[in-house]
């Protein structure tokens, strides 16, 4: 039986930073944990933070749940991450504007020509523009696993359009207001600061036409979008205007918003839409999301988008098992964060073995998100494993394998008081002028005993996550 | 500010006020109905449904206006765009759209208002009584009001809610008395007669203005009072002036803010200064119905230069 690393218990003993909390646990009377528990709920729901889930239909204001437990990282082990994230976030915008310049990475044989130039991420419209500061993804989510004391892998990057920032916000905010205590009794460093941040970093990209204050806005696909409470948030926190593509439009050589006042000038757009839909004029011909003529506007230095279109070719779940190539390569570094080994079942060999190995393996779909269209072998019946068998065979390239990792837990409420539960960690870092990094994260938990599935859209709730000051 | 957003906090208030007009129409047609028919000639509830514009879409879908119908299509019935809950899912949507240009106490009040709009629908019809329904409307169109005035930041966000409130309350009055006055009463027989009396009291009733009229008034209850009150008098709450008083108010202060005046703001000023000068008499010498419809026709101008002006995103 594979045994979990938890975070808290270490050999019957309390790892140190969870050493205040213990007594936090033991003393809480189950009444006043339900009570806070409730008025949590009633906060969530009032604030308004909902998320919506593709496909699954029924409630569209259904709240994520929130677990009050919270997961701790001293600050020796976050310094650590910090470097490991910082360092992978630097590489990953190093190959993006490699493969959109010279391909150097690509001639040196370090990773095959196919996987990036027959990317359906890569964008041939923006080859050899070179965005303001170099800069392709501006934010960049890391989704991390820990499966021991100091071992962390990279389960996959998220160059694009990272979400979930927001509940790493409101989740603070609540802890704060519902347990003040814990906050004197740890001294737990603040991710506040990271609305400001994000800003000085979208202001610090502003295009080479842009004189004195950038015009900074968010461009979201709408308010039936899954992810539009945490648009909105962002676009209020920053004090910049939450637009759609019917609000903007091109005249000459810049990109304006329509305001009651009459046009204004936008110089950096930081778009929550994907690429197919930004600009109908050079992507898809039929989306009304878009705004056409941006990307001409764009090329010609008239207004910055923030991620770069074309930013996805680095965060593919085939490209991933190349950055520790990428880091080596552009940083001369050894690779901090280590990737889980993966095998590509487009590969003979690779497919030969995952196939053999099918019920103790995850595959996933290369393009996939969201925990959806995946199989967990360990956890899945004999059934699912054959279908699934049938599913790879049809489409090899389309899957990718990694072994099933041992996820750390961390104490969790749950309605018989409290288990360990699996979890996972996503931090935000931010790629401007500099280089930047809040001490925190999203940390989600799969809140089914023994799930190791912590995506919302499968019954995962989300942690405040600390970072404890030395 | 975005025109999409100004649009938004404008229709926001706008749904709001159009949803409590609904519970107060719903008021007056139960209050009127529990008079002693009118004798065979059109039904109350009839004449309803022709003032809050929803006749058609009703006989299409229920047939005759038996009370019981009527109250569910103008309350419940999301078939009917102008049924209170179409108007608070509206309002409440709005602002979900728009929630960073609104304070938490704001979107509190019609997240409120919509959830427990929610509650109401699951429970069964024959635990609501028509008054609850009414003044719960009330209530939560007062409590969004409220939270408005006490912590909205007077900026032009604050002028585009106000305005949306304006214009749809001043063209609700002027529906309303027009109901009373040309639907209701079944023959011209009956003016000054005990019936047109009561629907009169029934209409200030339904427009929470019954006392203030008699203070401000006394005595008996007549056409020319009545008309005097809702039309003219700056000093009630829901008269024509004070609407139009109240854009022109709002429209003024984004031409100051804007540095800009449109065509809006010289529309508005147009139609105060008529009622500013006019008087009761001339008015009842025009027609009350052909001045209330004129009036409703100006509005609605207004409300399309409004649009042209700042919220259709094609202002240069």
């Amino acid at each position: 039986m594979t045994v979990y690393f938890n975070e808290m218990y270490q050999d019957g003993l309390v790892r140190p930073p969870y050493l205040r909390l213990e007594d936090w646990m033991k003393t809480m009377p189950s009444e006043f944990r339900q009570m806070k528990q409730a008025e949590a709920e009633a906060l969530f729901r009032r604030i308004g933070i909902t998320f919506a889930v593709y496909g699954e239909g029924g409630d569209p204001d259904r709240l994520i749940p929130f677990d009050m437990f919270p997961r701790v990282f001293t600050g020796q082990e976050w310094a650590r991450l910090e470097r490991g994230i910082k360092q992978r976030a630097r590489a990953l915008n190093a190959f993006l504007a490699d493969v959109y310049g010279r391909g150097e990475i690509v001639k040196a044989g370090r990773i095959p020509a196919r996987l990036v130039y027959q990317n359906e991420a890569y964008e041939k419209a923006v080859v050899g523009f070179v965005p303001p500061k170099g800069v392709y993804s501006h934010i960049v989510g890391i989704d991390l696993v820990r499966t021991g004391p100091d071992e962390f892998f990279v389960l996959e990057d998220n160059c694009r359009t990272p979400s979930g920032v927001s509940y790493m916000l409101e989740n603070r905010e609540i802890m704060m207001r519902m347990f003040p205590d814990l906050f004197r009794e740890n001294r737990i460093q603040p991710v506040d600061s990271y609305s400001d941040r994000l800003r000085r970093t979208l202001a610090s990209v502003a295009p080479m036409k842009c004189k004195g204050d950038p015009c900074i806005v968010i461009l979201t696909p709408g308010h039936f979008n899954s992810a539009y409470y945490e648009h909105s948030f962002l676009a209020d926190l920053m004090g910049v205007e939450l637009v759609e593509g019917q609000d903007l439009f091109v005249e000459g050589e810049f990109v304006y918003m329509r305001t009651t006042e009459g046009p204004r000038r936008v110089d950096v757009i930081y778009r929550r839409i994907d690429d197919a839909f930004i600009d109908p004029l050079c992507f898809r011909p039929d989306s009304m999301l878009g705004v056409p003529g941006l990307m001409d506007v764009y090329r010609s230095g008239g207004v910055s988008i923030c991620s770069a279109p074309g930013a996805g070719v680095a965060d593919d779940k085939a490209v991933y098992t190349f950055v520790p190539e990428m880091v080596r390569f552009y940083l001369g570094e050894e690779p901090i964060l280590q990737n889980v080994p993966t095998w590509q079942c487009g590969k003979a060999d690779d497919l030969k073995y995952v196939l053999e190995k099918l019920p103790e393996l995850v595959v996933k779909e290369v393009h996939g998100s969201g925990g959806y269209g995946m199989l967990v072998g360990p956890k899945s019946t004999a059934e699912q494993i054959e279908s699934f068998r049938v599913k790879i065979l049809k489409d090899p390239g389309n899957y990718i394998a990694q072994p099933t990792l041992a996820l750390s837990t961390t104490p969790t409420f749950v309605a018989e008081g409290i288990a360990p539960r699996h979890v996972d960690l996503r931090p935000y870092c931010l790629v401007g002028e500099q280089i930047d990094l809040v001490p925190g994260g999203l940390t989600r938990v799969a809140l089914k005993e023994g799930s190791l599935v912590v995506n919302s859209s499968q019954g995962g709730g989300v942690k405040d996550t600390w970072v404890l000051a030395e | 500010m975005l025109s999409r957003t100004a649009d938004n906090l404008y229709w926001i208030a706008r749904y709001m006020e159009r949803a409590d007009i609904a519970a107060r129409l719903l008021e007056v047609g139960s209050r009127i109905s529990l008079l002693p028919s009118a004798h065979g000639y059109r039904s109350e509830w009839d004449s309803l449904l022709q003032a809050s514009g929803t006749a058609d879409g009703f006989a299409h879908k229920y047939g005759d206006p038996v009370q019981r119908n009527i109250e569910s299509y103008l309350f419940f019935d999301r078939d009917n765009p102008s049924s209170v809950a179409s108007c608070i899912t509206a309002a409440r949507e709005n602002a979900r759209i728009v929630r960073t240009a609104l304070t938490s106490q704001v979107w509190d009040a019609l997240n409120t208002a919509f959830q427990e709009l929610r509650q109401l629908e699951r429970t069964p019809r024959s635990e609501l009584e028509l008054s609850r329904l009414t003044d719960w409307v009330m209530r939560h169109a007062a409590m969004v009001r409220g939270a408005i005035d006490a912590t909205l930041l007077r900026n032009d966000g604050y002028n585009f809610l106000n305005i949306g409130f304006y214009l749809e309350r001043g063209d609700n009055t002027a529906r309303l008395m027009d109901v009373k006055y040309y639907v209701l009463l079944p023959s011209v027989d009956f003016v000054g007669s005990g019936l047109d009396n009561y629907q009169w009291t029934t209409l200030l009733r339904a427009m929470g203005a019954q006392r203030a009229f008699h203070w401000a008034y006394g005595g008996e209850v007549t056409a020319a009072k009545i008309a005097d009150f809702l039309i003219l008098n700056p000093q009630s709450p829901r008269s024509l002036i004070t609407c139009v008083a109240g854009v022109n108010n709002h429209l003024s202060r984004l031409a100051k803010a804007y540095g800009r005046v449109t065509r809006a703001q010289g529309k508005a000023a147009a139609i105060l200064d008529e009622l500013e000068t006019t008087t009761v008499d001339a008015i009842v010498d025009e027609g009350l119905h052909e001045f209330l419809t004129r009036f409703i026709g100006e509005s609605a101008d207004l409300g399309t230069l409004i649009h042209e002006s700042y919220l259709s995103g094609d202002v240069r």
